[in-house]
């Protein structure tokens, strides 16, 4: 397995999350080189390195700064996602608390290139401990003169805001954490039909996850092509993978994209736990399609072939599932969430998020009947394709790929 | 009743301003506030709100009531969150949670009458890999096992 550091590199050192700590090893290094170079340029080499979104969507970097505007009379703002609320998913609370200056070192990098000297970081509320890390990061950074209104003597403002959620799933997706940034209900937007930036009360601005600006320093400091000695060519670089459930050694372990994921469990997961055999990965968060152990053996950590086996990336966050899981539970257990957490503004997410949590309470009380499996899977089409955001549909993909791949299970628990 | 923020908070409200481009985004750290102040958020704390940044009293009703950490009556001096999400789910969240509801007596939703605990559960707390997982008003506790949940609490009864 190749050792990857990109955004671990400090992970393992003692107190790394002082700014003294950071600085001997290496921290803010890459500012005098940024600074260096035009915003354009630095825009230029994260196109070059291939960088992709690491929230979820693996959308690429460098395409979306250039819709930020250069010259343009209104501010333009970052907001740097920290809601990371995917279940399966615990890798940004690690970069915030094992390593906050590097996230801040990539702020300012990406403020400089976007022409923007206000980002703030959108946190959710529960990671309150991780926060005051993070802020204490932040104060020592303004302290030492690295944040305020000359980032270390340039002729640069440069601020830094930490904006606290309040337990809502849905402020993950880019616009309803602007909205919730504007003090509102976190409801997500209707989508332009053109590309173009996202809007924090008319302003500009550029949304990425925390782990993707983490990742701007070290392509600074190694250039386009020292990120792309990672990875495969269509998604280069690493992800600070995460798994969870019936593994021995659940943890985050950062992996370059195109590895093996059964190598994956077992290198860092050391297997399946207690002896038992596999049967199902959840890859990337909940929101994407199971892949029984067949799947799972031939399936390797990239967009694109996560895509070939009927799944999907996503936050790289997998959830394995061991020989004595109840299928059935596993599916309930996440409607129940989505049914909790649905924004409610389209009526076929909260409807159908809340009807089919109720058929399958029926089916696990014994009362079900196999219509009610066809109910469900009908439930998903109404589901998919019809909404203001993609939350609705990744709830029809997770009941779709439950029953496609599991549908004995369903069956075992109805009646007739 | 009525409600006022202390000076510090005051004060911490005005600094903020300066860093958003309008007031009015300043709804969800004064909620916050708020509710640290008093353990809960009124509607008279909803009223306060709604005069400082410059929004109806029913928009920031509207915002209170979107996000499930803010709590529009009071909780236990102690708010026990344990996670119910999948991945806690798979490793031991049902024994845990059988082990609070007889140590505490309580069901999820309800507090104890002294008003030293609620228990509550909730959806995905970001730490699956520590599964399972609770959180004790700001304060994550990982690894959970019957026999530390124990510990646990019987620290917060000596402290109470
Ligand atoms: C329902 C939903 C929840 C999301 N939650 C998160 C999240 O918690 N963190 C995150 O970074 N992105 C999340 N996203 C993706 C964001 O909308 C957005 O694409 C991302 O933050 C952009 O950053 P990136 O390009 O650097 O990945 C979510 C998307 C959806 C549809
Ligand atoms: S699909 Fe669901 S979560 Fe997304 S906007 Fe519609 S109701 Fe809200
Ligand atoms: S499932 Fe419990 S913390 Fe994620």
């Amino acid at each position: 397995m190749k050792a990857c550091q990109i955004v671990s590199r400090k992970f393992h050192i003692d107190q790394s999350y002082r700014l003294e700590t950071a600085k001997e090893h290496g921290a803010y290094n890459t500012l005098k080189e940024a600074f260096a170079l035009s915003p354009v340029e630095i825009i230029k080499t994260i196109k070059e390195s291939g960088l992709r979104g690491k929230g979820g969507g693996g959308a690429p970097a460098g395409a979306k700064w250039m819709l930020m505007p250069q010259d343009d009379e209104r501010s333009s703002y970052l907001a740097v996602n920290c809601d990371e609320s995917e279940p399966g998913t615990f890798k940004d609370r690690e970069i915030i608390s094992k390593d906050p200056h590097l996230l801040i070192e990539g702020i300012i990098i990406t403020c400089y290139a976007i022409k923007s000297h206000d980002a703030y970081i959108y946190i959710r509320g529960e990671y309150y401990q991780f926060q005051k890390i993070l802020q204490e990061a932040i104060d020592e950074a303004y302290t030492a003169g690295i944040l305020g209104e000359r980032v270390r003597g340039e002729a640069y403002r440069m601020d830094i805001t930490i904006h606290r959620g309040a337990g809502a799933y849905i402020c993950g997706e880019k616009s309803a954490l602007l909205e919730s940034m504007e003090g509102k209900r976190g409801h997500p937007r209707l989508k332009p039909k053109q590309k173009e930036p996202e809007w924090y009360f008319g302003n500009p601005t550029l949304v990425n996850n925390v782990e993707t600006i983490a990742s701007i320093p070290y392509i600074i400091k190694h250039g386009a092509e020292g990120y792309r000695e990672f990875g495969t060519e269509r998604s280069p670089g690493t992800l600070l993978f995460a798994m969870s459930g019936h593994v021995e050694t659940p943890g985050i372990y950062e992996a370059e994209f195109g590895t093996p994921m059964f190598d994956y469990i077992n290198y860092y997961g050391g297997g399946i736990r207690n002896g038992k055999k596999l049967k199902a990965v959840i890859p990337g968060g909940a929101s994407t399609a199971v892949l029984t152990a067949d799947e799972v053996a031939c399936a390797t950590l990239d967009y694109e072939h996560m895509r070939v086996v009927g799944s999907a990336l996503g936050t790289g966050g997998m959830i394995v599932m061991d020989e004595d899981t109840d299928m059935v539970e596993a599916l309930k257990n996440l409607l129940e969430f989505y049914h909790h957490e649905s924004c409610g503004q389209c009526t076929p997410c909260r409807e159908g998020t809340g009807w089919s949590d109720t058929i399958l309470q029926r089916v696990l009380d014994g009362r079900g009947s196999s219509e009610d499996i066809d109910k469900l899977l009908e439930l998903a089409s109404i589901m998919d394709g019809k909404t203001i955001c993609v939350f609705a549909p990744a709830v029809a993909i997770v009941i779709r790929s439950f029953i496609g791949k599991f549908r004995d299970e369903f069956e075992a628990k109805v009646t007739a | 009743m009525s409600f006022e923020f202390t000076k510090e908070n005051l004060e911490k409200i005005e600094a903020l301003k300066s860093r958003y481009p309008s007031p009015k985004a300043l709804s969800l750290p004064c909620l916050w506030m708020a509710q640290y102040q008093e353990r809960y958020i009124s509607l008279e704390a909803i009223e306060t709100i709604g005069d400082l940044i410059d929004l109806p009293p029913m928009e920031i009703y509207r915002v209170a009531t979107f996000y499930t950490m803010f709590n529009l009556e009071p909780v236990g001096k102690y708010h026990i969150q344990l996670c119910k999400t999948l991945s806690c789910a798979l490793c031991g969240k049902a024994e845990m949670l059988n082990h609070l509801k007889n140590r505490l007596g309580l069901s999820p939703g309800e507090s104890s009458s002294d008003g030293a605990f609620t228990l509550t559960q909730v959806e995905c707390l970001g730490s699956c890999g520590t599964a399972p997982v609770m959180q004790i008003n700001d304060q994550y506790y990982e690894n959970l096992t019957p026999e530390k949940i124990d510990i646990i609490l019987d620290s917060l009864e000596e402290g109470s």
